[in-house]
């Protein structure tokens, strides 16, 4: 069953069609890759999901439900969570605090006026962030500033901030992007772990083919803001479209 | 105690004795040595300090915890005077409506300006701020002249038509024409004069009841700073896309926020007028919004104690330095050799004196800007790691942690 249904949808910058006419659908509990070289529209195609950006035409649903004319939070709570390029962390509040935010949101939706008794008093947010933080290896540094750790440990906590949440749909953009070896492979295996133990299905944008490979089940091609091709791994990888695609410009 | 952690309490408890002797501990220099003129226990500055530190912690829940910097809280200073004055002219001449009414009128005028004005964020929602505080100001001097007063302002009058002339004990005592503010029949000019040898400490009554004020404004504030929409605000601060993109709406925290902010200047401006019952235009002007602003700063934006610290500093300076002049001046530097010497110190030093006290606050902030980031307090917490031989923290360290 499909989760996401991305249909015709179209967006135009001025003169530049950065989506023309893309046609999408997220199976449940998979692992969906999105991939194209620079200026393909991945990210454009992103930001419509969240509620970023608004597409000219075409429809966006989840789970029967359009996400169009949403707002960020009311798509966020619909269950999408977005783990960005850049680690977007809450940097001058400690990893517990970031940790507990998603948990606040996942009990009280978006806005509830909770202004006297303490942070610490909320038990149940507590133990939760907790549960997710000792599930990230992060729970021996639950009292340091976010902004003071490594872009890896950064990528780990803003995932985790996500989970807490249990959406049932994980968007991530480029998640590798700009991080060593080491951290990337470290990422790969994160995920591979998340998408194992839980009941969640994640959409992955990706420039790294050895990302992608690794944990995608099904792969979009992107180019020139329309689909290339859709299919399972094996089939990509030989696709000469596809090395057209991605080698044509690199051979001039 | 009272909710409140280990260190929470302490520090409420420190404010609470500082407040209650201030009139001895602002009267060190006794009568009649040269050193008198620093004195600051007299009511009328004392006042004055615990006001504006409940108008400065206040301004603090919205500036230092969601970083969103307003140039317009002076609107909501003077509704609350507004209001104030209006409850003592038509009700009773008790504070304590007053007070109350000064707080919703200021809550609904910053619910309006809020609303409108958080749909920017950065330098935009400060401009959007400012322009309506203008437009306030403007409106009080102009259309709204019959309710204000305009220019002339307003003050209680014996003939006002109070509905409760003797309600809760108000309106025996007159000073000339004018009914003077009271709590249950205590008048908030009444005050008590201890004579020890050279010293006269002054406890004067409308000084502690706003001293309650601020220990009630600050326990309220510890209280958002530890809670949950405390975390929210931080959080709104360090990242707001993050925080949209996690399924919480930022808007209805900031309004909240901004409106806590505003019921605060309110009881400010409230207070003003209880303790001198007169109210001008120039209570809601841009320079008022400016000042709380330098007050949070120099003091040490998103700490508690720091916006309390910044109003006194600015308030002593204004006082203390305004009533020096060249005789006082003169009889200082009556040591050095008379002549050019003695004539340029006086000439130097009264640059920042007297009516040009602005100059010297604006140094003064200049210094602490430059060389403590993080605000007056800071400078306690350097000293401190100084003194257990530890490196100095980064200073950013002070503005982030809403510690002290």
């Amino acid at each position: 069953m499909s989760i996401l249904e991305v249909k015709g949808v179209n967006k135009r910058f001025g003169g530049l069609q950065a989506l023309g006419d893309v046609n999408l659908s997220v199976q449940e509990k998979t692992v969906h890759a999105i991939i194209g070289p620079n200026g393909a529209g991945k990210s454009t195609l992103l930001n419509c999901l969240v509620g970023k950006l608004i597409p000219d035409t075409g429809s966006v649903m989840f789970d029967g439900q359009s996400v169009l004319g949403r707002t960020p939070f009311e798509i966020n709570q619909m269950g999408i969570s977005r783990v960005f390029q850049t680690p977007e962390i809450f940097g001058d509040l400690t990893v517990m605090e970031n940790m507990m935010i998603p948990c606040f949101a996942k009990r009280d939706g978006s806005f509830e006026m909770n202004a006297w008794g303490s942070v610490g008093s909320q038990k149940d947010i507590v133990e939760h962030a907790e549960e997710v933080l000792e599930d990230m290896n992060m729970a021996d540094k639950r009292n340091m500033m976010a902004s003071s750790m490594s872009r890896g440990d950064k990528r780990r906590l803003e995932i985790g901030m996500c989970l807490a949440q249990e959406p049932r749909l994980l968007l991530l953009d480029e998640p590798t992007a700009g991080m060593a070896r080491a951290d990337t492979n470290n990422t790969i295996d994160l995920l591979k772990e998340i998408k194992d133990t839980r009941d969640i299905t994640i959409a992955i944008i990706e420039h790294d083919m050895h990302v992608v490979f690794s944990l995608a089940e099904r792969i979009t091609v992107l180019a020139q803001g329309t689909p290339l091709v859709e299919d399972v791994p094996d089939n990509i990888k030989g696709n000469p479209k596809v090395r057209e695609a991605y080698l044509g410009e690199a051979q001039v | 105690m009272f909710g409140l952690n280990g260190k929470d309490t302490l520090l409420l408890v420190a404010v609470a004795l500082l407040v209650a002797f201030a009139p001895i501990l602002m009267n060190p220099f006794p009568q009649g040595s040269a050193l008198e003129i620093f004195n600051g226990g007299y009511p009328a500055l004392m006042q004055r300090f615990v006001i504006f530190g409940i108008f400065a912690v206040g301004f603090n829940i919205l500036f230092g915890l969601t970083g969103y910097l307003s140039f317009g809280h002076a609107a909501f200073l003077g509704a609350g005077s507004y209001a104030a004055m209006w409850m003592m002219k038509l009700l009773t001449i008790n504070v304590i409506p007053a007070l109350i009414f000064s707080v919703i009128i200021a809550g609904i005028i910053s619910l309006a300006i809020g609303y409108v004005s958080l749909r920017r964020s950065g330098i935009y929602f400060s401009i959007l701020t400012l322009a309506f505080a203008q437009m306030a100001f403007q409106l009080a001097q102009s259309v709204l002249q019959p309710i204000t007063g305009g220019e002339t302002g307003l003050q209680t009058n014996l003939n006002d038509p109070r509905i409760l002339p003797q309600f809760l004990g108000g309106g025996s005592n007159v000073d000339g024409n004018i009914p003077k503010p009271s709590l249950f029949g205590l008048e908030m000019s009444s005050t008590y004069d201890l004579v020890m040898g050279p010293w006269t400490f002054v406890f004067n009554w409308g000084y502690y009841i706003s001293g309650l004020m601020l220990l009630i404004a600050l326990y309220i504030s510890i209280r958002i700073f530890r809670s949950p929409f405390g975390m929210m605000l931080r959080s709104i601060k360090s990242n707001q896309q993050r925080l949209n993109y996690t399924g919480l709406n930022s808007r209805p925290y900031m309004l909240t926020a901004f409106v806590i902010s505003g019921m605060y200047a309110g009881l400010a401006g409230g207070l003003l007028v209880a303790m001198d019952p007169q109210v001008g235009t120039e209570r809601m002007q841009w320079t008022a919004s400016g000042e709380v602003v330098l007050m949070t700063i120099l003091g040490g934006v998103g700490t508690l104690i720091g916006p309390i610290l910044g109003a006194s500093v600015i308030k002593y300076i204004e006082d203390i330095f305004s009533k020096f002049n060249d005789t006082v001046l003169n009889i200082w530097f009556d040591f050095l050799p008379d002549g050019i010497v003695q004539d340029g110190f006086v000439w130097a030093i009264s640059l920042f004196t007297g009516k040009q006290w602005h100059l010297a606050s604006g140094v003064i902030f200049m210094l602490v800007i430059i060389f403590l980031p993080g605000g007056l307090v800071s400078l306690t917490k350097s000293i401190g790691d100084r003194v257990r031989r530890k490196p100095a923290r980064d200073a950013n360290d002070a503005s982030t942690t809403p510690a002290e």
